[in-house]
């Protein structure tokens, strides 16, 4: 058995530790609700984390593209990004599969057998713990871009009537649409 | 977000395994984009509150009154006596945990102190130790604790991330809620001048101004021209609203948010269409130009002042009844408090429909209707030509607010008339609606920009479930019936739900409103092609 079918025959495990540790970041009363309660409307945290991690580990296996498992990563960092976690503790999740994988296959990984797809399979949790953080930074800025353009749209009128705004093919801080309207 | 301390030799070795400690023991960690700016001083001492002076949350001296313990103390005095349910409420809780995972602000920042239970806590402990004996002879035993100058920084932090939705309420088995305990700790930090500026301002504004922007009679009669000039090159028609006009038969108080803030300002528009094209006899009032109550969110004394000028303006220009605009907390203030406040309203009549004959009997003490009753009433006896039609581009779904689903059970009309207006409604998730409705996250002044990431936290659970309808049916328009909502929940979608937008429900009225003598509209109120017109638009 390859090192994929390994992974694979022990997914639900892995996951498992995975998921605990990404849930250690949080406080004990928290953890043990994100991890027990299962309602995805009522634990919209857990629920996305066991979800996106889940869809991370299935594409890792697959091999797809790094770029194509963007939905799931927006899905765990985008609430990791607003969750008062400095960034090393809010991206260090991707990386904490490793010490998963290690720690479920530590029998299986003794010896040289799987070195060069264990390899192989680290470089692309680095690669996607990579594009997680493009992700953090652009919901860091996106936090920083609604202030702005929140003051704007609380008193558009009054610019509006102080001729502050004109108009300008882009798009309308009131709506959010991008025809020619008002700005 | 916590700012980035560790050195690179350090990173390795991040232990993530928080510490387990008791809540008691836990100092509380004052972060930054989490709190509001403190109150600017002006504005403190424009409604006499005390202890006007510079301070920053971040700083470890806060500049306390030298006698801040007694001022505590005597106050949470006061308000026991004052307030029978808060003297309940301190003494009932058996912290069985029911309220612990419903906070929105709970599930959005996983701290345990913004669990409701825990929350109630912060207070409830110096409670015992102060008032109670048991608390006063056995201490911690008791879950008793000493007022000291990190407590009251405790409970300034927390009960500003507490947007008094009273979701954790509907759970609880005793029915305590959880609003009145955040709004007693608010009137107890306020008597020490530890007020928010994003509340203190408006609160002044009002009082001097009549409304939360501060704005004079000539700037609110030319900005609704604005909405006039507007609604005449969508329609054709050049709707004729009146200002103070002594005799109307009705006053029509709205929140002033609606004014400026886009995309409540479509709501506006949709308010002076519908009345235009019903010819009623109304007027709005410069004066009482706000029907949104920040004061509310500082003291219950603050509140009725603000609130006397609805009652004092109605009773000037001789009307016989009020009509409200789409509001949350302006509605719960209304409701529930209006009437003992600054009534009784013998002055005016009951309210009654001049148009349907529908007499509103619900609002028979206060004289006032919100407007989402009055419109249904008349789609429901056929007195509005609705092409529901012109409302195909949007798939909608709806946001209860807090105070008007929780404050007063006000579920079904808003319901009604969207889908009498709108062709695809579809509704989030049962948990997520009606009295369980999640909070916006940023309710009762939490409105601010610097506190934006305390906001997405908070309004996570709410954009949870948007997500859901949104990618089930494919929902782009979030509906509700509050200014703060319209105002909030854009930035809220813009960072969980791109590409979904935020109105009012009488924008969508207005939208499907078909007005005699109008000329054919190719233009929705956002002055946006209706379906089929975009390649006319085009042209």
């Amino acid at each position: 058995m390859d090192l994929k079918g390994l992974l694979a025959a022990k997914k639900d495990a892995i996951l498992r530790k995975w998921f605990d540790a990404v849930l250690e970041s949080y406080p004990a009363d928290t953890s043990n609700f994100l991890k027990t309660k299962k309602n995805r409307f009522a634990n919209p945290v857990g629920y996305s984390l066991t979800k996106g991690l889940e869809a991370l580990f299935d594409g890792l296996l697959q091999g797809v593209e790094i770029e194509t498992l963007s939905p799931s990563l927006d899905s765990i960092v985008r609430i990791r990004a607003v969750q008062g976690m400095a960034p090393s503790k809010a991206m260090i999740f991707p990386f904490l599969l490793k010490n998963a994988i290690r720690g479920e296959l530590e029998p299986e990984l003794r010896g040289d057998r799987f070195s060069g797809e264990m390899t192989a399979l680290e470089s692309a949790i680095d690669a996607l713990a990579l594009h997680a953080f493009n992700i953090y930074m652009q919901c860091r800025e996106k936090i920083y871009a609604l202030q702005a353009e929140e003051s704007q749209r609380l008193t558009y009128r009054l610019l509006q009537k102080a001729k502050m705004v004109c108009e300008v093919q882009g798009e309308d801080p009131g709506t959010g649409s991008s025809k020619d309207t008002k700005k | 977000m916590a700012k980035f301390t560790a050195k690179p030799n350090e990173l390795s070795k991040i232990n993530l395994t928080p510490r387990r400690k008791e809540w008691m023991d836990t100092p509380v960690e004052i972060r930054e984009h989490m709190y509001c700016h403190p109150a600017k001083i002006k504005d403190l001492q424009t409604v006499d509150f005390s202890h006007a002076r510079e301070w920053k949350p971040a700083d470890e001296d806060w500049k306390l009154p030298q006698n801040w313990e007694q001022i505590v103390l005597d106050g949470m005095q006061a308000l026991l006596k004052k307030y029978r349910s808060f003297q309940v409420f301190m003494d009932i809780c058996v912290r069985c945990g029911a309220c612990a995972d419903k906070c929105h602000f709970f599930i959005g920042t996983g701290d345990p102190k913004n669990m409701p239970v825990l929350r109630a806590e912060l207070l409830r402990s110096v409670y015992r130790g102060n008032f109670t004996l048991a608390g006063k002879i056995l201490k911690k035993i008791n879950g008793a604790r000493t007022l000291t100058p990190e407590v009251i920084k405790e409970w300034w932090y927390y009960f500003y991330q507490c947007t008094e939705c009273r979701r954790c309420s509907v759970f609880c088995p005793y029915g305590i809620d959880q609003a009145e305990i955040t709004m007693m700790g608010r009137e107890l930090t306020n008597l020490l001048g530890l007020q928010i500026g994003w509340i203190a301002g408006p609160v002044a504004a009002c009082y001097m101004k009549g409304n939360h922007l501060g704005l004079e009679p000539h700037t609110i009669t030319s900005s609704v021209e604005l909405f006039v000039d507007d609604i005449e090159s969508i329609t054709g028609i050049r709707v004729e609203p009146t200002f103070n006009r002594k005799g109307a038969e009705i006053l029509f108080v709205t929140p002033s948010g609606d004014l400026f803030a886009n995309p409540g300002t479509y709501t506006a528009m949709g308010y002076l269409m519908l009345f235009h094209e019903l010819g009623l006899d109304y007027t709005w009032s410069t004066y009482a130009s706000e029907g949104g109550n920040f004061g509310f969110f500082t003291t219950n004394e603050m509140a009725k002042r603000l609130n006397a000028k609805i009652y004092a303006e109605a009773k000037r220009l001789g009307v016989k009844w009020i009509l409200g605009g789409e509001c949350g907390h302006m509605w719960r203030v209304l409701h529930q408090y209006m009437d003992t406040w600054n009534g009784p309203a013998d002055f005016l009549e009951v309210p009654r429909s001049p148009l349907t004959g529908t007499v509103f009997d619900n609002a028979k003490a206060t004289r006032m209707v919100h407007i989402a009753e009055f419109t249904a009433d008349l789609i429901r006896n056929g007195k509005l030509q609705l092409d529901p039609g012109r409302n195909d581009h949007l798939k909608v779904t709806f946001h209860d607010s807090c105070n008007t689903s929780r404050g007063m059970g006000m579920l079904e009309e808003p319901r009604y008339i969207i889908r009498n207006v709108c062709n695809h409604f579809y509704e989030m998730p049962e948990d997520t609606i009606r009295e369980k409705t999640f909070c916006c996250g940023s309710g009762t002044g939490l409105n601010a920009s610097e506190n934006m990431e305390l906001r997405m936290r908070g309004g996570f659970p709410r954009a949870n479930a948007v997500k859901y309808v949104r990618e089930k049916y494919g929902v782009n328009m979030l509906a509700n019936i509050c200014a703060i909502d319209r105002a909030t929940l854009s930035a809220s979608m813009d960072y969980w739900n791109p590409g979904v937008q935020v109105c009012g429900a009488h924008e969508l009225v207005a939208n499907a409103l078909v007005m005699k003598g109008e000329k054919e509209r190719t233009q929705d109120i956002r002055l946006e092609p209706l379906p089929g017109e975009e390649e006319t638009e085009n042209v």
